[in-house]
């Protein structure tokens, strides 16, 4: 276990150093300045600018000199907020994102569970259908538009929950709603399909041959059989949530990262670029590490030893 | 064991869901319960609720360089002079500014004023500001070139220190700035936050933590910035101890970064801010609602000519497009945002001259023509230069709906000007700053905001070699004439020769106009004198109160 979680890391780094270098060289070709007003900017001060940031040097030195930064935590400062450090801006975005991702996460993953539970157990009822129907719904519809409707429907005409802002709790949860819709509707069709597979097999009628409750056969037999499928879900899910935030952070005004991102993209604010991508990155994998991990845990038949 | 590990599993997501946030929301939810009590007691708080598009970028005076920077710091912070009402220069810090006979000394007495630490303002606080501005390679050095400093070209080009610009501090209330020439727009000039006063005591114990929190910043303007939210919101509060506090009304402004445009009209309709622009989508849903006003802005919106084309090298080729097409139709029609058709290089409703009259209704529209004037301009210009017919390449980005104008202009001038055949080029915007300034275009949609408001900001763009004209335009007669307006004092014959200025323009053709900018707003009819300006900052809170209902 130590000796694969090791090597795991050291893969990690690795594949971080490769979208750090590849991002770096991709950004050169992003065509204008990083200052925010090329407009304005005469040829002398636009010289002396680049001066100033260091934008003159080769391409090289650059890359090396962000890498020495780097080794050292350092992510640089940002061009469009002049003066703040990248490390600063992402520690500040990332909090509201991860809150909202998280609980879109838990949220959706219970519900998609409840829902797949009992339309697997309900087949071909009406509530099977039910759940089917708000599952298809769920995955077709992209989730700015739950977004938008949810603003406009819970914020602006029932006046339940405040439309925008982020001033406290009651603001997380519609944009966290919207998020969790996705994970709603594919929690619940896999859970709906990996049960009614696990129904049909011969431990569940030998299970219920010699007798157990009706509730021991759902919970200790089914259940936990049709849910190692939705772990490995969760990885891509998390993923799924992390780039959907883009357009919910800006719909429901959450100070977060993804909105950051787009930005940084926009104005050429080359070290906040690299910063959200590396972070981004950084945040995938160890995701999909944990959900690794996770699997071990949950099914007994994989075991993790050293040999990946 | 199956429980057991759903349990652990159910506990691990929730750990790590609060572990990573970390979120703290503090203390802003006071703002709404405070404004739904103001809403019900009579002698209510005086609070204002606006929306901004975008975070602070800075507010360190030095570095900023946008219009949100320019709006805060102008509300916070107080120069020498500030724009009034009617967006006018009125003396600020200064109590009086006396000018030497040749013009080219001014001195300023130092009003009684603190800061908000309690500190005199000082002159020596304007000395060490505006030096800071080329220690920190701030990207407004250029304004002071333009405000005629001695020495400022020679900093900005390396050749001299920043200590050898032409300002000194003669005592602790007097500040003397030294001109290389007269200049009649020093006044409007010192309004920009480029011009502010620092505290160099505060400055250097803040350190590289200068102007990044709301804690890390000193006030002497009418206001103070009580909170700052990055990217979330910020907070303005009277500031009592303002020189002119009793003028100032307003308790407390609420920013709110809000960068949908839907969900700006959504907090409109919940009550949550008070003034929104409206996107041209929803206009003429709310076109007939009583809080619905439109607003000349005074962005420009034009077409640069390659000079260097062989076809648009061609006046009266230029001319042709110039002229062929409907300009008003576009505004009313693709626009529908209050934008205003556009025949000249200045902007409505933006300079007044001496005498109190419209810098565009003196000079009238020009190069208005029809469809047929326009046909026979172009006839008249193939003919020179020997073609039947010309193809041209538009270049635009696709920012605030251009795309929409270039496939309109596209249309009109292949309908109009049969000779004529468009080939729209679709760019990034950053990148079309580079086709720019490189040339490498043939027509292209370009932009231009004021940097002050002085019709000088415009037409100075157009000298030989400018860093503004991008198009290769010169005129040796207009950059004669730009060379004067720059040095005249008297302010009836300045304002004739810009006149001037700008109808020799039109006679080349250099540029074909578009349109100008409107904004479309909703904003509360309680709201009294929220003051915008048309460069520098958007608005001006000194003045606003906020009427009972």
């Amino acid at each position: 276990m130590k000796t694969y979680i090791a090597k795991r890391l050291g893969y990690m780094f690795i594949t971080l150093f490769i979208v750090v270098s590849i991002t770096f060289f991709l950004m050169q070709y992003l065509p204008g300045t990083p200052f925010t007003n090329p407009e304005k900017l005469s040829v002398e001060q636009l010289e002396v600018m680049n001066e100033k940031y260091g934008l003159n040097k080769p391409v090289a030195i650059q890359y090396l000199n962000y890498l020495c930064d780097l080794a050292r935590g350092d992510l640089g400062i940002s061009y469009q907020y002049e003066g703040r450090s990248v490390n600063e801006i992402l520690g500040e975005r990332i909090g509201p994102s991860v809150l909202i991702g998280s609980q879109a996460l838990i949220f959706g993953a219970i519900v998609g569970l409840l829902l797949g539970i009992i339309s697997a157990l309900k087949h071909n009822s009406f509530l099977d259908y039910g759940s089917v129907t708000i599952a298809v719904l769920g995955m077709s519809i992209p989730s700015f538009v739950f977004a938008a409707l949810l603003q406009y429907y819970v914020g602006v005409k029932l006046g339940w929950l405040p439309a925008a802002l982020w001033e406290g709790y009651e603001n997380t949860i519609m944009p966290s709603l919207a998020l969790s819709v996705t994970v709603i509707a594919t929690v619940a069709r896999f859970i709906r399909t990996e049960m009614l597979e696990v129904l049909g097999q011969d431990y569940i009628v030998t299970a219920r041959a010699k007798g157990l409750s009706e509730k021991a056969v759902v919970f200790k037999h089914i259940i936990r059989n049709a849910i190692i499928p939705v772990v490995t879900m969760l990885g891509p899910l998390a993923v799924a949530i992390m780039t959907g935030t883009l357009v919910i952070e800006k719909i429901f005004t959450v100070p977060g990262l993804g909105e950051q991102f787009t930005k940084s993209i926009l104005v050429n604010d080359y070290s906040v670029i690299m910063g959200v991508t590396l972070m981004y990155s950084a945040l995938f994998i160890a995701i999909v590490f944990i959900v690794d991990i996770l699997y071990g845990l949950i099914d007994p038949r994989i075991s993790i030893k050293g040999e990946v | 064991m199956s429980k057991y590990v759903m349990i652990k599993l159910f506990m691990l997501f929730t750990l790590v869901g609060l572990v990573l946030t970390g979120c703290n929301f503090s203390s802003s939810k006071d703002t709404t319960s405070e404004n739904d009590e103001n809403s019900k007691t009579t002698k209510a708080k005086q609070v204002l609720n606006m929306v901004e598009a975008s975070e602070i970028p800075t507010m360190d005076s030095s570095l900023a360089h946008d219009n949100v920077s320019f709006t805060v710091l102008s509300n916070v912070n107080e120069g020498l002079y500030r724009l009034g009402k009617a967006s006018e220069p009125e003396l600020a810090m200064a109590k009086d500014d006396q000018v030497s006979e040749d013009g080219l000394v001014h001195t300023y007495t130092i009003r009684d004023a603190n800061w908000s630490n309690g500190d005199p303002v000082t002159a020596a606080d304007f000395v060490f500001a505006w030096q800071r501005v080329f220690k920190e390679t701030g990207q407004y050095g250029s304004m002071f070139e333009t405000a005629n400093i001695l020495n400022a070209s020679e900093i900005v080009t390396g050749e001299k220190q920043a200590d050898t610009l032409g300002v000194k501090a003669l005592d602790e209330k007097t500040l003397e700035v030294t001109l290389t020439t007269p200049n009649a727009l020093l006044g409007q000039l010192l309004t920009f936050p480029t011009f502010l006063p620092q505290n160099q005591k505060f400055v250097e114990s803040q350190g590289e933590k200068y102007a990044l929190e709301a804690d890390n910043l000193l006030y002497n303007g009418p206001f103070i910035l009580s909170e700052w939210k990055h990217d979330a919101s910020w907070k303005y509060q009277k500031n009592t101890k303002y020189w002119d506090a009793d003028t100032v009304k307003l308790d407390e402004v609420n920013v709110f970064v809000v960068k949908e445009a839907a969900t700006q009209l959504n907090l409109y309709d919940t009550n949550k801010v008070d003034s929104i622009n409206l996107s041209s989508a929803s206009v003429d849903q709310y076109k007939d609602d009583k809080d619905f006003i439109t607003l000349a802005d005074s962005e420009i919106f034009f077409l640069r000519f390659n000079h260097n084309h062989k076809a648009l090298g061609n006046k009266n080729i230029r001319r042709a497009i110039d002229m062929s097409w409907d300009k008003q139709a576009h505004v009313d029609r693709i626009l529908n945002n209050g934008s205003l058709a556009l025949y000249g290089l200045v902007p409505k409703n933006f300079s007044t001259s001496p005498t109190g009259k419209d810098f565009r209704e003196l000079n009238g529209e020009l190069n208005h023509g029809d469809i047929k004037e326009a046909q026979a301009y172009l006839a008249k210009g193939l003919k020179e230069i020997g073609q039947d017919s010309v193809d041209i390449t538009l270049t635009v980005s696709a920012v605030e709906g251009n795309d929409k104008t270039a496939e309109y202009l596209k249309n009109q001038l292949e309908k109009n000007l049969p000779q004529v055949k468009i080939k729209l080029k679709l760019v990034p915007v950053e990148q079309r700053y580079e086709l720019e300034s490189a040339l490498e275009y043939e027509m292209v949609i370009s932009a231009w905001g004021p940097d002050y408001i002085d019709p000088m900001t415009y037409i100075g763009m157009w000298v030989t070699k400018g860093s503004a004209n991008r198009m290769d335009y010169s005129n040796p007669k207009y950059d004669a004439l730009v060379k004067n307006i720059s040095s005249e004092e008297d302010t009836t014959k300045r304002y004739e020769m810009m006149l001037e200025a700008e109808k020799m323009l039109f006679e080349d053709a250099a540029i074909a106009p578009l349109y100008q900018r409107g904004l479309a707003v909703l904003q509360r009819s309680t709201i009294n004198g929220l003051v915008r300006h048309p460069s520098g900052p958007d608005f001006s809170f000194k003045w606003t109160e906020i009427d009972a209902e």
